[in-house]
């Protein structure tokens, strides 16, 4: 109990040193936390997979599409419970920094999706519309779309203007589900297609897959490209997790050099961190060599130190944690629908905390081991 | 008969029997102290006195188990205390020293009160215990209206006085001033050198002053004087 006490006195000591030393902590831990954030945000697509689902595309590439009957053979797959076509639209609403995900997909591809929970009304409604839309949570509050709004926009794979009516909004059953999406009729874009172009029409970017059990996902793969092989258009059937992280991987580079700064940040504050420690520790020398006359060991002046340390980075994690919820909300809401999912997970929170410890160890060792090893007539010099 | 002929007939607290310290010091050995023999009976006052660089801090802080002699035997209370280990020197520290420091050495982020109970901190004393026996030490030392202050809030005096405290609060063997008076002003450093006096002649208490102040040895009952890291003259002051 004293020692906490000369502990907790020592670190309020230079009122000034302690504060920005904190103040450097807190920004450090807080960008930590945001940069880890940001990464997370990029899997979440994959975080939120389902391993009963897979995803069938053109084994060229994803921007070769694969015809309308496809459908029914892969149903035809044993193991295979549901198949709904989908493409990608790639529109533009009013500006071209409003991005947001637009499917066209077929009716039954909310079966597919559970975890978008959509009102038995709302959906039936979308279903009557051939030019209904069923647009997430997130998405609706981002541009205050409201059932009933219309909706424009104007397609750049598709040319032209596009109008759709908002009938159904959807929500996510877990805080990882994407509630930022646009889904509309895709019998809608493919009439359109028949009549404007009629070549790209009839085809789909991606047939989405339900296996009626997860174990069998890798044999299912494997029996729908087997189909298609040496057909003009193969497939590559993979996970859902496995194609999500496909385009995850296409921006690796940079998640690795946001991961390598959140870790530098952590680095840069542990050399502050240090610093303070060695001056701290260095003049208080003749006090530790005091202590250590009246009789008390190297480890108590060690635990001082240490102590003082862990304080202060206990400070900083506090603060600086508790900072990280309320300012990746705040970020999030301004990145709108560019991350679907931007939230603060518990991984990032212990890995806050793990780093902020690290760094209060770390920042003490050397000064520590000069203090309980300095021999007490060198030590007292230092007085006077 | 004198206290001081009363004190050397009683058996030696401290042996010092051919001890030698020298340090290394650019690669050359540094003789600080050559062929000290001494011995310093249970309740004296004596003081060390020499110029600057004669080896009296160094002596005391040998006796005091701060720094180990290069050969020699130094025995406190019996006990062969170059022989001990950092840690047992530590603990042997704890229970039979009390240091008085020239520049006080207090704790700046203790009251007077909580410097005086630090070295009870390695008793088995419970926290009532504790405070207690400081206030007494320090109404003792003239400080009980000043038990809550900080060092800062103390004149130099008043934070020698605490130290003083501190010093005799485990009711230590020996008690090691080094130059006690060294930073204070006359007046203070009187009303200082009356506490020891004191301390020894009323609680007994065996105290080794280090000063080069011959006023402030004038209060011991013995002087030992050093040269060159050898012992000279000895003498015992008029009012002793």
């Amino acid at each position: 109990m004293e020692t906490l006490k000369l502990i907790f006195r020592n670190t309020l000591r230079h009122k000034l040193r302690t504060g920005l030393t904190l103040l450097g902590l807190v920004v450090a831990i807080l960008s930590f936390g945001l940069l880890q954030t940001v990464v997370d945000a990029w899997y979440a697509g994959a975080e939120g997979a389902a391993p009963n689902r897979l995803i069938t595309r053109n084994a060229i590439s994803l921007v070769f599409p694969l015809p309308v009957h496809y459908r029914d053979k892969i149903r035809g797959v044993e193991g295979v419970k549901a198949v709904a076509g989908a493409n990608w639209f790639g529109g533009v609403y009013q500006d071209v920094k409003n991005f947001f995900p637009q499917f066209a997909v077929e009716p039954g591809y909310f079966a597919i999706y559970p975890e978008y929970r959509i009102k038995n009304d709302e959906l039936r409604a979308f279903e009557r519309d051939r030019k209904g839309a069923i647009v997430g949570r997130k998405l609706a509050e981002t541009y205050g779309f409201k059932i009933g709004d219309t909706v424009p926009i104007r397609g750049q794979i598709y040319p032209g203007n596009w109008e759709f009516t908002v009938q159904g909004i959807y929500d996510g059953a877990e805080a990882k589900t994407d509630t930022s999406q646009f889904f509309f009729h895709w019998d809608y874009l493919n009439e359109t297609l028949k009549k404007r172009f009629p070549t790209r029409a009839s085809q789909f970017g991606v047939f989405v897959v339900q296996v009626a059990n997860a174990d069998d996902a890798a044999a299912v793969s494997v029996a729908i490209d087997k189909q298609f092989r040496n057909s003009t258009a193969e497939t590559l059937t993979e996970t859902e997790k496995a194609f999500q992280i496909g385009f995850v991987k296409q921006t690796e580079a940079l998640l690795i050099a946001i991961r390598i700064v959140s870790y530098v940040v952590i680095v840069i504050i542990l050399a502050v961190m240090a610093n303070t420690m060695a001056m701290t520790a260095r003049e208080r020398m003749g006090e530790y060599a005091t202590l250590k006359a009246l009789g008390f060991g190297p480890g108590f002046v060690s635990t001082l130190i240490y102590g003082e340390s862990l304080a202060i980075a206990l400070g900083g994690t506090v603060l600086g944690i508790a900072l990280t919820f309320p300012i990746a909300d705040w970020f999030g809401r301004k990145m709108g629908t560019l991350f679907p999912v931007f939230e603060v997970g518990n991984g990032t929170v212990m890995l806050q905390a793990a780093c902020a410890l690290a760094v209060g160890v770390i920042a003490a060792m050397l000064p520590a081991r000069r203090a309980a090893t300095v021999r007490i007539v060198d030590g007292l010099r230092a007085i006077g | 008969m004198s206290a001081a002929v009363d004190a050397a007939a009683r058996a030696p607290v401290v042996e010092i029997r051919h001890v030698a310290k020298h340090y290394v010091r650019g690669g050359q050995i540094v003789p600080v102290l050559t062929d000290i023999s001494l011995d310093i009976a249970a309740g004296e006052f004596m003081a060390l006195m020499g110029p600057s660089g004669s080896g009296k801090s160094t002596l005391l802080n040998l006796i005091a188990g701060i720094d180990k002699p290069t050969a020699g035997s130094l025995r406190v209370d019996g006990v062969e205390i170059a022989a001990l280990d950092e840690g047992e020197l530590a603990d042997w520290r704890a229970r039979n020293i009390g240091f008085i420091f020239q520049f006080y050495n207090l704790m700046p982020v203790l009251t007077a009160l909580e410097n005086v109970e630090l070295p009870l901190l390695l008793t088995r004393l419970g926290a009532q215990d504790r405070r207690e026996r400081a206030e007494a030490a320090l109404a003792m030392v003239g400080l009980a209206d000043r038990v809550d202050h900080y060092p800062s809030e103390l004149s130099g005096g008043q934070q020698q006085r605490v130290a003083i405290a501190r010093a005799i609060i485990t009711d230590p063997t020996l008690v090691v001033a080094d130059e006690p008076t060294g930073d204070l002003d006359r007046k203070s450093a009187d009303d200082v050198l009356a506490l020891l006096d004191r301390l020894n002649g009323e609680l007994g208490k065996t105290i080794i002053m280090v000063t080069h102040d011959a006023n402030s040895a004038a209060r011991a009952r013995r002087v030992v004087n050093l040269e060159k890291g050898e012992l000279r003259a000895e003498t015992v002051p008029a009012a002793a």
